[in-house]
């Protein structure tokens, strides 16, 4: 049973594909060759719930690019810098809650302060660029492009402003995700202590 | 007069370079000196350039600020800021020479000092041209933070750090009062510009009618003024700075920082000396002063101690002449400004090259120096000369100058005054000796020290000291300056004050016979009186201790609240907070507010079944035993509120509530897997739960009585509304919500997110705070809070 649990805990190192020829290939072909989370490591083989992460993997894209389009959306109809950067902070949630701790930033690595604050960075200069222009600080300026039969498009700089929100807030979540999250279920797996989880009532 | 350079650009070329100088410092440290002394020398032939002009009219230059607020920033070079800019660059040049071969090439203090001088002269230059009160808090207070920086040097040792908390905590304590008093002042006066009030005090028509006012105005400026000049009982923190090294102390102590409340009493004197809440404090305080430093100086042992509470006691002089008002008065004052700076500069200089060569500042240490560096004897004795007030150098001038304007005034004020001054006098007089004889006479002890002194260390102090006995003979020159600055004021006494003018020699006379009086009692005080300064200490009150005694009781009384509020208990501190909120807007709610006359129960019949729901979910938060079912609860409050914004049709409020308590559930879920399940046993006692729920009861109505009430408050959408509603299009949103958030109100959102920042880091810091996380790429943290130590530390 040990063995088992640490070969499924580890697909990320040793592939399924490329097992050793012998006894152990037989105890460990019906496993899982696919990853459905990109890291694909979960600390804990008994809290996987394999729906859950293929839902979390489809929705995770499908989430963000409904975040962007809040964010474009805003000037017009509900929506804009803050709702945008719930939405894609969400995505995130999922993915922390259906991948497990070390999850967040797999491929590139992200330091959560460093989105917050290039999101604050970005609001700040784009308040005090029109100064550069002799402007007051924090005045817009509205461009129409016209394509022709297409119609036209209206970009506004405070969009930008509007941006450094949206960076904010996600970086705000990933903060969140990983002093509450990551940290809190590390000290309880330091102390010794049951999986998270446990004794929320849930029948596990 | 070519072309005009700006006056704040002057000032701004400062800044300018004392940010490139870090880096110049790592090149080469004596270069940033170089550099430095050559911008502050620039700046004083440009002065002098503009001399002509200044001592007529003045040079201005202005640069509005905040028009909305009456804020500008004014500068005006006149003959009171060519004065001083004498000393704050042309003195100063001479000490970043001199700081150049003190901190030598291989200190890790000099870039950062280099900096913080040319930054603390940028200060104090506009400080001194300062034309409008509020520029000149500015600059004031900029001062304080500088000159904290350059005494608490890399903040290495206590001593330098304690002295630099000092200094800072009482400067800054008077600049506030200061504060204060300045914006009392502009509201009478209803203009910030200094010759605009002066002009109303002078004509008898600022603020007439509210006197009272007034006078505290004009206290709490004095205040700052006394505060920043340590005059008595605020002196303690100057003897204590000398902490800093001695090119620090030259500058700060002798030429420029603590001069800043001499020129503030010298700028709005010539309005307010006629006022007795004006010049009683001054004259009394700075007679005082003078007094108490002098007689402070003479049991000093440590040299500069010793000069510092000379300091201590010229500053107490200088008030007393700047605060007169009048004529002769003034022309006292201004060359004894100068000649204070010409001869405590190199003084300190002095100490520094003996306290190099020696390595001891103590007289009971030093013997025989005088034999063996005779140049740097003769050299402390010419600055001495001018301290103790003896001809030919400019010290005696301003002496001779005081004398006179009070013997010339006569009366009982003037008498008293005179005599002060002469005592005082004739203490500068025995201190000036004892510091000579301490650093130059033979003792008969073991001869100390004796390496010759590097011309860096020497030089600048000659030309400081040399400038002043050639001022002294160049008496009409200042004469000019000084009467510029002396013109508006009342000549008081007779026909012979009115014309009175700067020269060494006056004829036998009053002031003469003064001079005389003061350095013979000096020398025989010194020669013989050392039993009587030795044993005679004031006991008793002490300024310090009341310093140290006030700052240890804040410390005690904060913790005293700070340990009977944080107990660590929620219910206790949420406690506090609804106690607060029903104690402050409740009653002028219950006074003042206005219930809505057409109140309906509600708009749309969706509102009843979510607004029940909200209820419900309420009630039963307040029954819930598991903390997990009041999470949800609490969500389902959230979610209801939400659903309440879309039926009021505000899909922009909804969206984001909705989400918010989303994220809210999450953030619960994740810290509560580290609480226990259920609540802790509800306590039965009743004495308990009553004031619970009464607090949280009466807190509940307040609140939904304050959100009927201002809701019932507007009764037309404002003007601004309309605005916004019609010029939402052309910020490109046809939503509303949006271009109110990003355009209109965008500083708000920018305050707004700035908040979150803080909450982010701040919550990650209380959990993260043990967590060392090894960064990528190798670097490894070996110290700081971010550390596998520091972890150990906190974990235990």
């Amino acid at each position: 049973m040990t063995t088992s649990r640490e070969a499924s805990a580890l697909p990320a190192t040793e592939p399924a594909g490329s097992a050793p020829v012998g006894d152990e290939s037989w105890a460990r072909w019906d496993e899982p060759t696919g990853q459905w989370m990109l890291p694909g490591h979960c600390p804990d083989t008994r809290e996987r719930t394999l729906v859950l992460e293929a839902a979390a993997r489809l929705l995770f894209p499908t989430v963000l690019v409904f975040s962007v389009f809040l964010l474009f959306e805003g000037h017009y109809g509900p929506g804009g810098g803050f709702s945008g950067g719930l939405v894609a902070g969400l995505a995130f949630v999922l993915r922390h809650i259906a991948g497990g701790d070390d999850n967040l930033g797999s491929k590139f690595r992200i330091r959560p302060p460093v989105v917050v604050g290039t999101g604050l960075t970005i609001a700040v200069l784009t308040g005090l660029a029109p100064v550069l222009w002799g402007g007051a600080v924090l005045e817009s300026t509205k461009w129409t492009i016209t394509f022709g039969d297409f119609g036209y498009l209206d970009i506004v700089t405070s969009l930008l402003l509007d941006v450094g929100v949206y960076l904010l807030i996600i970086g705000v979540v990933l903060d969140l995700l990983r002093s509450l999250g990551s940290g809190i279920a590390r000290d309880a797996r330091e102390a010794g202590e049951d999986p998270p989880g446990r004794d929320l009532g849930g029948d596990r | 007069m070519t072309q005009e350079v700006s006056v704040l650009a002057v000032v701004a070329a400062h800044i300018v370079l004392a940010l490139c100088l870090p880096a110049l410092a790592r090149y080469n440290r004596r270069l940033a000196f170089a550099a430095g002394a050559a911008l502050l020398s620039a700046t004083l032939v440009w002065a002098m350039w503009q001399a002509p002009a200044a001592l007529g009219t003045g040079v201005t230059d202005e640069l509005a600020w905040a028009p909305e607020l009456g804020l500008s920033l004014s500068l005006r070079l006149d003959a009171l800021a060519l004065a001083m800019i004498v000393l704050v660059s042309g003195v100063g040049a001479l000490i970043l020479i001199y700081a150049a071969w003190y901190f030598g090439p291989r200190s890790t203090d000099a870039a950062r000092s280099a900096a913080l001088l040319v930054t603390f002269a940028g200060m104090m230059l506009g400080l001194v041209l300062a034309d409008d009160l509020l520029t000149l808090y500015v600059f004031w207070e900029l001062t304080s933070l500088t000159s904290f920086l350059l005494v608490g040097q890399g903040g290495q040792y206590r001593e330098n750090r304690r002295a630099a908390v000092q200094a800072l905590l009482v400067t800054v304590f008077g600049g506030l009062a200061m504060l204060l008093g300045i914006v009392l002042l502009g509201q009478l006066a209803g203009t910030y510009s200094i010759p605009e009030i002066t002009a109303a005090a002078n004509a008898g028509t600022l603020a007439a009618d509210q006197p009272v006012a007034l006078g505290f105005a004009l206290v709490l400026i004095l205040l700052g003024a006394l505060t920043k000049s340590a005059q008595l009982p605020f002196h303690p923190w100057l003897p204590y700075a000398m902490a800093a090294p001695t090119p620090i102390s030259a500058y700060l102590h002798a030429a420029s920082m603590v001069k800043a409340g001499v020129v503030l009493v010298a700028r709005l004197g010539p309005a307010f000396s006629g006022y007795a809440v004006w010049w009683v404090p001054i004259v009394v305080l700075g007679l005082a002063t003078m007094l108490l430093g002098g007689w402070r100086a003479l049991r000093q042992t440590d040299l500069k101690r010793l000069l510092a509470f000379g300091t201590v006691s010229q500053l107490g002089f200088l008030m007393v002449l700047f605060g007169a008002g009048s004529r002769v008065a003034a022309l006292a004052g201004i060359t004894m400004l100068l000649a204070h700076g010409l001869f405590k500069a190199p003084l300190f200089m002095v100490v520094g090259a003996i306290d190099k060569a020696c390595g001891t500042r103590d007289l009971r240490e030093l013997c025989g120096l005088g034999r063996r560096r005779r140049g740097l004897a003769v050299l402390g004795g010419l600055a001495g000369l001018s301290m103790a007030g003896l001809p030919p150098t400019l010290g005696f001038v301003g002496k001779e100058a005081a004398y006179e304007a009070f013997v010339l005034e006569g009366g009982i004020r003037g008498w008293i005054v005179a005599i002060g001054l002469l005592t005082g006098s004739l203490l500068t007089v025995a201190y000036t000796a004892r510091f000579l004889w301490g650093a130059f006479a033979t003792k008969g002890l073991q001869p100390t020290g004796g390496d010759p002194v590097p011309l860096g260390l020497s030089g600048p102090a000659w030309l400081c000291a040399l400038t002043g006995l050639a001022a002294g003979i160049a008496a009409p020159a200042v004469q000019q300056l000084a009467a510029a600055y002396a013109r508006p004021l009342p000549s008081l006494g007779d026909a012979y004050a009115t014309q009175y003018e700067l020269a060494l020699w006056h004829g036998f006379g009053v002031a003469l016979l003064f001079s005389a009086i003061a350095v013979a009692g000096g020398l025989l005080l010194h020669r013989y009186g050392s039993a009587l300064t030795e044993r005679v200490v004031l006991h008793g009150l002490s300024a310090q201790r009341g310093y140290e005694s006030v700052v240890t009781g804040m410390e005690r009384a904060a913790i005293t609240v700070t340990g009977r509020l944080q107990i660590g208990s929620l219910p206790v501190y949420l406690g506090f907070i609804l106690v607060t909120l029903i104690a402050l807007p409740a009653p002028a709610l219950v006074m003042g507010g206005v219930l809505p006359q057409d109140q309906s129960a509600y708009h749309s019949i969706m509102q009843v079944p979510v607004g029940l729901m909200v209820i419900v979910a309420a009630i039963a938060l307040c029954r819930a035993r598991r903390r997990f079912t009041a999470v949800l609860l609490v969500g389902a409050v959230g979610y209801g509120i939400g659903g309440l914004f879309v039926i009021d049709g505000a899909p922009d409020l909804a969206l984001a509530q909705f989400l918010v308590e989303t994220l809210t559930l999450v953030a619960f879920v994740f810290v509560l897997r580290r609480l226990p399940a259920h609540f802790d046993e509800p306590d039965t006692e009743r004495r308990v739960r009553l004031p619970k729920a009464i607090v949280a009861s009466v807190g509940g109505v307040l609140v939904a009585g304050l959100a009927v009430i201002f809701s019932g408050a507007r009764v037309q959408p404002p003007a601004t509304t309309a605005d916004f509603v019609a010029s939402a299009p052309e910020a490109g949103a046809t939503n509303l919500i949006s271009a109110i958030l990003v355009d209109f109100r965008a500083l708000d959102t920018i305050g707004e997110i700035t908040i979150l920042l803080i909450c982010a880091a701040g919550t990650a810091s209380l959990v993260l705070a043990t967590r060392y996380d090894k960064r990528k790429g190798g670097q490894v943290v070996t110290s700081g809070s971010g550390s596998p130590k520091h972890e150990q530390e906190v974990m235990g």
